[in-house]
């Protein structure tokens, strides 16, 4: 005999659940207005604005300012989305008690943690590709081992910011999250060495290797502009990642 | 289970039934969702052993949770989606989960439309946490006062759903503070005070009173201080007085065919003016009120 609610429980498979949880932050992650906002609009108009601006400005740079400038919006791109965009997302997601509805559903937290993760990269591939294109349009002549070259980058950098986001997002408050994201977000964006070099920074120039933004930035203009795997700034990066991997798993509260 | 140094479930031993439906019933604070929670593996018990379906909720927790449906008090979803998006995420977590159409036929979700979850009413809420908790086709729930903030018809299709899941087999524990809610779903009522159990047992047993009356007595005036006591040494020396309100008096003790008179002369002899007098048995709200001298909603 069996009714309609007769038990018949289980998991579904892991790698299903995983697709499930990512199509789901996926799309959360670009529905909403603000987070469009900081993942497209912002850099498109750093780009943008920054060629022209160059034109009437000394940034001191090196190269082309397009050159110089888009992977430089690429690095701001995996930023905001990595960070900024992670933090207030999961910050909303304890505020509702999102977390702990999951934590009581088949899902592991490494399925979790994994389509959050998917989620990012696939939000920065579709970040990579408008703001690309756009660069190309404005004459934009990367080196073209940097599209090979961009993808440890973007995955270590998305490993740091990702650390520091969830910290952030697991220790205040959601309406604190979504100010202390946006803050240190402007902050590294006018300051970090992100869009800019480290060389329009006069002397901070060498400290700002330090920061996460910084070394992302090098990492990324390294690779577009001399197809050259940057190690310092990847290994700067990895620091990051680990110190903001333990900061999270040690202090993230799931209520 | 401490939360720093206040105790929330004291020395709590509780069992329950396969295909039961298992009532927690207490006032607000009386620990009924750090006892639900501990259950869940989402609290680490100081001391004591909890087992789940012969699982421990902390260790054993990747096994047990697919087999379990959980409803929170409060929230439980992306602030951003819709409550039929939200329970099909939960539904593709599992191998073989309910219809989503039909549970959000059942519990009438289709009116929740294109709203986001965080401007969705207290019930729909509570609606939409209900299917998700049953959409997985659990073996066990655990439902933490399904039915508070719900609109008397929502409440009814709440009921209707709890008892058909009894029906195809699935165990239920929940938590109320509504007496009317235990009364007409529970096999088995735990009363928990304080984090500690005060009383157990079936509606039936925990109300009934072989050879006791349950006497209700509500004047029109303030009882004058004594009477509590003066009306106990009227009846007799079993006899328990507990005043309810101002106005109103509750008694408990051996009766027979005399003790509506006896009350009805003590109140001549007060020259109190009796509003109302019931004879009859007790609620699980009178049994609370025995056992613990309060009532059990403020």
């Amino acid at each position: 005999m069996s009714g309609t609610f007769t038990p018949a429980p289980g998991a579904a498979p892991l790698v299903s659940q995983v697709r499930t949880q990512t199509s789901m932050e996926a799309r959360l992650l670009l529905r909403n207005g603000e987070q469009l906002l900081l993942a497209v609009v912002i850099p498109v108009i750093a780009l943008v604005g920054g060629v022209i601006a160059s034109r009437h400005l000394d940034f001191s740079l090196a190269h082309r300012p397009v050159d110089v400038l888009t992977p430089g919006v690429f690095a701001l791109a995996i930023m905001s989305t990595s960070f900024t965009s992670l933090a207030i997302a999961t910050g909303f997601e304890r505020r509702y008690g999102l977390l702990k509805r999951l934590g009581a559903s088949p899902l592991p937290r490494i399925g979790l943690l994994a389509g959050k993760v998917l989620a990012l990269l696939f939000v920065e591939v579709l970040q990579l590709i408008v703001i690309g294109g756009v660069g190309l349009a404005l004459g934009w002549e990367p080196d073209a081992l940097g599209f090979l070259l961009v993808i440890p980058v973007a995955l270590v950098g998305t490993a740091a910011f990702a650390g520091l986001g969830l910290f952030v997002a697991g220790t205040l408050r959601a309406e604190a999250t979504l100010a202390a994201a946006n803050l240190i977000y402007l902050l590294l964006m006018a300051g970090g060495a992100v869009v800019l070099p480290r060389s329009s920074y006069g002397g901070f120039g060498a400290a700002l290797r330090l920061l996460p933004s910084g070394a992302l930035g090098d990492a990324l203009r390294s690779a577009f502009l001399d197809g050259r795997l940057d190690l310092v700034p990847m290994l700067v990066l990895i620091v990051w990642a680990v110190g903001g991997a333990w900061l999270a798993a040690r202090y993230f509260k799931w209520e | 289970m401490r939360y720093d140094d206040k105790v929330a479930v004291d020395g709590l031993t509780l069992t329950v039934e396969r295909g039961s439906i298992t009532a927690v019933l207490g006032p607000n604070g009386a620990g009924k969702t750090t006892t639900l929670e501990t259950c869940e593996g989402f609290r680490k018990p100081q001391s004591g052993e909890v087992r789940v379906l012969g699982l421990d909720p902390i260790t054993q927790r990747h096994d047990l949770l697919p087999r379990i449906g959980v409803m929170l008090q409060s929230g439980g979803a992306w602030s951003g989606v819709t409550a039929v998006e939200m329970l099909r995420h939960i539904a593709a977590l599992h191998s073989s989960p309910l219809p989503v159409e039909m549970l959000v036929e059942r519990l009438g979700l289709g009116d929740c439309g294109r709203t986001p979850y965080r401007r969705l009413s207290g019930g729909q809420q509570q609606r939409l946490g209900l299917a998700m908790a049953v959409v997985g086709r659990p073996e066990l729930v655990f439902v933490d006062e399904p039915t508070a903030g719900m609109d008397p018809a929502a409440r009814r299709t709440t009921w209707e759903l709890l008892q058909e899941l009894k029906a195809d087999g699935v165990t239920i524990v929940l938590t109320t503070h509504y007496m009317d809610e235990a009364e007409r779903l529970a096999d088995q009522v735990h009363v928990i005070d304080h984090g500690r159990l005060i009383a157990s047992g079936s509606p039936f047993e925990l109300t009934r009173a072989k050879g006791h009356a349950t006497i209700r007595l509500v004047v029109t005036e303030p009882f004058p201080p004594d009477a509590p006591l003066s009306l106990a040494r009227t009846l007799g020396p079993d006899t328990e007085v507990i005043t309810v309100n101002d106005y109103s008096l509750l008694i408990t003790g051996p009766a027979d065919h005399s003790t509506l008179a006896k009350v009805s002369a003590w109140c001549e002899e007060q020259g109190v003016l009796p509003e109302s007098l019931s004879l009859g048995q007790r609620t699980l709200e009178d049994v609370f009120l025995q056992l613990t001298g309060r009532e059990l909603l403020p």
